[in-house]
């Protein structure tokens, strides 16, 4: 189908996207890399008013590495992402999440932000900034505040980000050399949404795992932290891994839908199969 | 161009090599742009919400889906369909190869597939069977099964590998 009728608009700055977000309000949506909102509008999901462009706004785009963090800019393309040897060195578990995020024409697209502020239950960015314990930096006409992304998403589709706010960046903590990383992704098709997918990182302290982080997409309204799961692997040295225990406890720590394709038992199963699979992964280190 | 919202906007892009001005509509994609307006009917529209890559083409050298971007935003941008790459260069080894193989039946998908395989070619020739599958992941075909399609993609892959060693 052909997306509803529409006016355009690419401001030059910032501060001309607050005017237009406070002129047009509800009827308004901000375009980055348009590869989810654009099917939308083509599967007529959704009848805005206004588009508002923001893919003039240079200042949104961009890796920067500091002293203690990353930050990746809302407007960077996945593909940018996937080929940085910034984020393959400070931001491991992205760099091996970009690959499952949808297709390389997609990714060429696509930007870190959108898919962010987009908030698919089953998508990668959102689940490994989960992970990753990372912070949103949120602009609006009144000034600037962070969220924590574990705070940030609130359920389907549905985030913390406020009438007339932009998504302008998220920053990553740089971890130690000391800290592994595995992404693992079940889907129908290679580059489709997740059925299931599992983030998780560790700093392995000799033969020690400590500050276990792990979360989950497609499992869920929106990421989902195992908590429970990660605190039975906190503290082990390696050749004790309870690893049955902390794949028992995913009943205590995720919440899945039965869908079209799958119930949630068989999420169930695949989510303590992908963690299995992901722990191996973090206690025998493999050149990826 | 003007920071008002607007419904009908001048676009001015660079398509196959010539220069194309027109005024569009906001709502208008890319894909039915170049259609439409162009002629270029070689894009083609399967599914029009980016899963099936039909209407792949590349804006400024990079591989997008023309259904999931709109016109207006190739605004100053270079396109090429699959009238402006065929026959030569890595395209027109790819239809070849597609030819020899039987990697192609009703041909819906064929340009997408040749764009979307060019991309690998060029970036990746020593691109396994399995690498070439992950890259072909997302475009869709009815016909053949993929596996000739695998074939043909991986016969000038092998072809750019030797160019590439000697």
């Amino acid at each position: 189908m052909k997306a509803p009728a529409f006016a355009y608009v690419k401001p030059r700055s910032l501060a001309e996207t607050f005017d237009l977000l406070e002129r047009h309000g509800e009827g308004a949506r901000l375009l980055a890399g348009g590869q989810s909102l654009m099917a939308a509008l083509n599967l007529r999901l959704d009848a805005p008013r206004i588009l508002i462009d923001l893919n003039g706004l240079d200042e949104l785009s961009g890796i920067r590495v500091d002293r203690d963090s990353i930050t990746i800019g809302a407007l960077t393309r996945h593909r940018i992402v996937e080929r940085s040897t910034d984020v393959s060195r400070y931001l491991p578990l992205i760099h091996q999440a970009m690959p499952y995020v949808a297709h390389a024409a997609i990714r060429n697209r696509g930007t870190f932000g959108g898919s962010i502020a987009f908030a698919d239950a089953a998508a990668e960015l959102p689940a490994c900034c989960v992970a990753l314990d990372a912070r949103f930096v949120i602009r609006g006409r009144n000034g600037e505040r962070q969220v924590a992304a574990r705070g940030f998403f609130k359920g389907w589709y549905e985030t913390d980000l406020r009438p007339g706010e932009v998504l302008v960046s998220g920053e990553f903590a740089r971890l130690g050399d000391d800290y592994r990383y595995s992404f693992q992704e079940l889907a129908r098709r290679h580059g489709d949404y997740a059925t299931v997918g599992v983030a998780a990182c560790a700093r392995m302290a000799g033969d020690v795992l400590d500050d276990v982080r792990i979360a989950f997409c497609g499992m869920g309204a929106t990421p989902r932290l195992a908590i429970a799961a990660a605190k039975a692997l906190e503290g082990r040295a390696k050749p004790h891994l309870d690893v049955s225990t902390a794949q028992a406890l995913l009943e205590q720590d995720l919440a899945p839908f039965d869908d079209l394709y799958q119930t949630a038992a068989t999420k169930m199963h695949l989510a303590r199969v992908l963690l299995g699979r992901a722990l191996a992964r973090i206690a025998v280190p493999h050149e990826d | 161009m003007k920071t008002e919202p607007d419904d009908m906007l001048e676009i001015a892009l660079d398509v196959n090599g010539g220069r194309v001005r027109r005024r569009v509509s906001a709502r208008q994609h890319l894909a039915d742009f170049l259609r439409h307006e162009l002629g270029l009917t070689g894009t083609h529209l399967g599914c029009e919400h980016g899963v099936c890559g039909a209407c792949t083409v590349r804006l400024d050298g990079e591989i997008v889906r023309a259904c999931l971007m709109l016109a207006v935003q190739a605004d100053g941008a270079r396109v090429e369909t699959i009238e402006g790459l065929s026959d030569t260069g890595i395209v027109g080894e790819l239809q070849r190869a597609f030819h020899e193989r039987n990697a192609l039946q009703c041909g819906f998908c064929t340009p997408g597939m040749l764009i979307a395989a060019a991309e690998l070619v060029e970036r990746q020739p020593g691109a396994s069977r399995a690498a070439i599958r992950r890259h072909l992941s997302g475009n869709y075909c009815r016909c053949t099964g993929y596996q000739a399609i695998i074939d043909a993609v991986e016969t000038v892959c092998r072809l750019h590998r030797g160019v590439r060693a000697g």
